[in-house]
């Protein structure tokens, strides 16, 4: 495992950006740094004069805050999930792409569970959910499996890096005391290994129940009340398969940007994006299920409450991003990834950041229409997000922008030792695996 | 002991002095008019508006609407901080110190009857001089709504302990009750017979709004008839 610090790495393009960030690195830092400043300096002012300052108002009480805050969870649905079940399953083809999905869950999630707050009238007083929490209300619920996921998912994160963060320290990168602290004293012996897989194996079971319960509990919030358009038994999957979607659209781009800046053609080859990318299809196709489901029952259903929301959402105020949403999640991503000649490096990027869009449209065709057709005849306007809301979403992409750049630079964003694994050990592993499933040579009784 | 209260829209003129009454009574704060405009309008008591049938048979109704003081009511179900609870008495309270401002119980209330404090309540100079002592002013980003006047219960059950008998029906009526010149709007005791709500509430043309939600509101219509 060790080696002298001089010689040349195999794996150098995954140490290239650590060891030499170059300049960019800093422009970009310094770009992102100034829009969180300004940032700042907006959520502040809305703390002194408080939650005026948006575009809310009665009966549209929920806006973008909650309509990010389930976006930023969805997309963070694809790291430890997806991780978790192509290792569970054997996928020899996870090797570069797990380590990057799960830094989109570490970060995603932080700043999606910092929406709700972001939400509140009294932000100061959100210590009341722990000593006046009520177990019975679902905020309650997201607040437990949120917690339980970002901290399961950090571990799994954090674990399977040991050993990468030992090469680091022992080719001496600076700074040498995160290094050295970080890697726990992993050594590579044979106990350590064994250590290190059971945890791993453990996290990667533990790991999946939680990332459903999380994207079911979000849908409860809607999903508890009688509001028209919220009310459906089906939203729990619904929010599972859609995060899981536009999660894997977001591991995409990011394995594209990446792919291109770092130069890692090498490692992310057309077929983990052929993999992917085929993934994402096959969950566009049950978006759509999900989605025909959901309004079709609440068509035939026709209550009059229910169908005030279904059309306001197809033909009236609503109806252009209900298309737009239609557009982006499943033809544009169907007619991109199904057809194999557009099923190329450029197509999938164009159809991941189509799904990327389509989801953020489709919270927002969740959380508005709802609230903004309430059942008494109440005089409502329409929902226009302020200043202060746009600069809070622009806000929290550039923390995840920035927090994706910081852990590039420090981190290897492609596991090296599971790499170096797979170069040694998977071919024989997978041969053994492949004999294994096949029929005897001879039925076994023969041999007795 | 369940307070509740009956509209009888028969008796209605539709004049609003309820949700004036009951705006000064709580110290509901009057907002900017740009405000207003957005729906940022703060009522307790509020006057809907329903239109029945097309031109040449339209009907226009004005239907005061307080809150529903539901007993089951979906808003307490969903608070995460027990900052609005169904009391003893049936009245759907709210507690403004303990309310982190998350307005759930906002979108789950299908009658839509809570207000949010978006800003810092402020009144015009004249106005503030007569603010209701009896009742706290709220901070910025809490939910507020119809409480039935319940700091007029509280003095009522004190004049009644101090004076050393029980409640009448008539000590007390929440402002809106007490205010309305038509005498449309009675209020008490469900539960107690002797009390008018009570008779009222099982006649012929009482009904409730959005009865099939099986929300079970403590306010009670009576239906107009021609």
């Amino acid at each position: 495992m060790e080696r002298a610090p001089a010689q040349p790495h195999p794996d150098y393009p995954l140490l290239r950006p650590i060891e030499n960030p170059g300049r960019t690195f800093y422009y970009i830092v310094g770009v992102l740094l100034a829009i969180l400043a300004y940032t700042g300096y907006v959520y502040v002012r809305q703390i002194l004069f408080g939650l005026g300052v948006t575009g809310m108002a009665q009966p549209v009480t929920w806006g973008f805050y909650i309509i990010n805050f389930v976006f930023f969870i969805g997309i963070s649905h694809a790291g430890t999930l997806i991780s978790a079940i192509l290792r569970l399953s054997k996928a020899e083809w996870r090797r570069p792409i797990t380590r990057m999905a799960e830094v989109i869950t570490a970060i995603v999630l932080a700043i999606g569970g910092l929406h709700p707050i972001i939400d509140l009238g009294r932000p100061d007083r959100m210590l009341h959910l722990f000593y006046n929490g009520r177990l019975q209300s679902p905020l309650l619920w997201d607040v437990t499996s949120i917690t339980a996921y970002f901290t399961a998912s950090t571990i799994y994160l954090y674990i399977p890096m040991i050993p990468d963060i030992a090469i680091l320290r022992d080719r001496g990168v600076k700074p040498r005391w995160l290094y050295e602290f970080l890697s726990w004293g992993w050594q590579g012996t044979e106990r350590q290994h064994k250590v290190l897989d059971r945890a791993m194996n453990i996290l990667m079971v533990v790991v999946i129940p939680i990332a459903v319960s999380v994207h079911t509990i979000i849908s409860y919030i809607f999903a508890m009340t009688v509001q028209p358009g919220w009310h459906s038994t089906i939203f729990g999957p619904y929010f599972v398969v859609g995060a899981i979607f536009s999660g894997i659209a977001a591991i995409l781009v990011l394995m594209i940007v990446f792919r291109k800046v770092f130069r890692l053609e090498g490692y992310l080859k057309h077929i983990h994006f052929n993999y992917l990318g085929i993934l994402l299809l096959i969950m566009s196709l049950l978006w759509f299920y999900f989605t025909f489901s959901e309004y079709l029952t609440g068509y035939y259903g026709h209550e009059p409450n229910e169908m005030r929301v279904f059309w306001y959402k197809f033909t009236g105020a609503f109806a252009p991003y209900y298309w737009a949403m239609v557009t982006c999640n499943f033809l544009v991503p169907v007619i991109l990834l199904g057809i194999r000649k557009f099923r190329t490096i450029t197509g999938i990027l164009f159809a991941s950041i189509s799904v990327i869009v389509g989801m953020w449209l489709e919270r927002l065709i969740i959380v508005v229409p709802s609230l903004a057709n309430p059942r008494l005849p109440y005089p409502t306007g329409i929902y226009i997000p302020s200043h202060t809301e746009w600069i809070l979403f622009l806000g929290g992409v550039s923390v995840f922008i920035l927090g994706y750049m910081l852990f590039a630079r420090f981190f290897p964003v492609i596991s090296i030792w599971e790499i170096e694994e797979g170069r040694h050990e998977s071919a024989k592993m997978v041969n053994e695996r492949i004999t294994s499933y096949m029929p005897d040579p001879q039925p076994s009784s023969a041999q007795e | 002991m369940k307070w509740g209260m009956v509209i009888d829209l028969q008796k209605c003129t539709g004049c609003g002095e309820c949700a004036a009454a009951c705006k000064l009574e709580n110290n509901v704060s009057i907002v900017e008019p740009t405000e207003a405009a957005m729906g940022r309008s703060m009522l307790w008591m509020d006057m809907l508006t329903m239109y029945e049938g097309a031109y040449p048979r339209l009907r226009v109704r004005q239907i005061p609407r307080p809150c529903m003081h539901c007993d089951h009511p979906p808003c307490t179900k969903v608070c995460p901080v027990r900052a609005t609870y169904k009391n003893e008495e049936g009245i759907v309270a709210q507690i403004y110190p303990q309310c982190i401002g998350c307005r759930y119980c906002m979108a789950a209330c299908p009658y839509t009857v809570k207000s949010f404090n978006w800003y810092k309540p402020e009144w015009a100079p004249g106005i503030r001089k007569t603010v209701n002592p009896d009742v706290s002013t709220r901070q910025v980003g809490v939910v507020e709504k119809c409480t039935f006047c319940v700091h007029r219960l509280q003095k009522a059950k004190e004049q009644a302990k101090h004076e050393g008998r029980n409640l009448r029906e008539n000590d007390f009526q929440p402002a809106c009750a007490d205010s309305c010149p038509a005498g449309a709007i009675a209020f008490g005791d469900l539960e107690n017979e002797s009390h008018r709500v009570n008779q009222l509430s099982h006649s012929p043309r009482a009904t409730k709004l959005l009865e099939d939600l099986g929300t079970e509101p403590k306010v009670i219509y009576l239906k107009e008839v021609d």
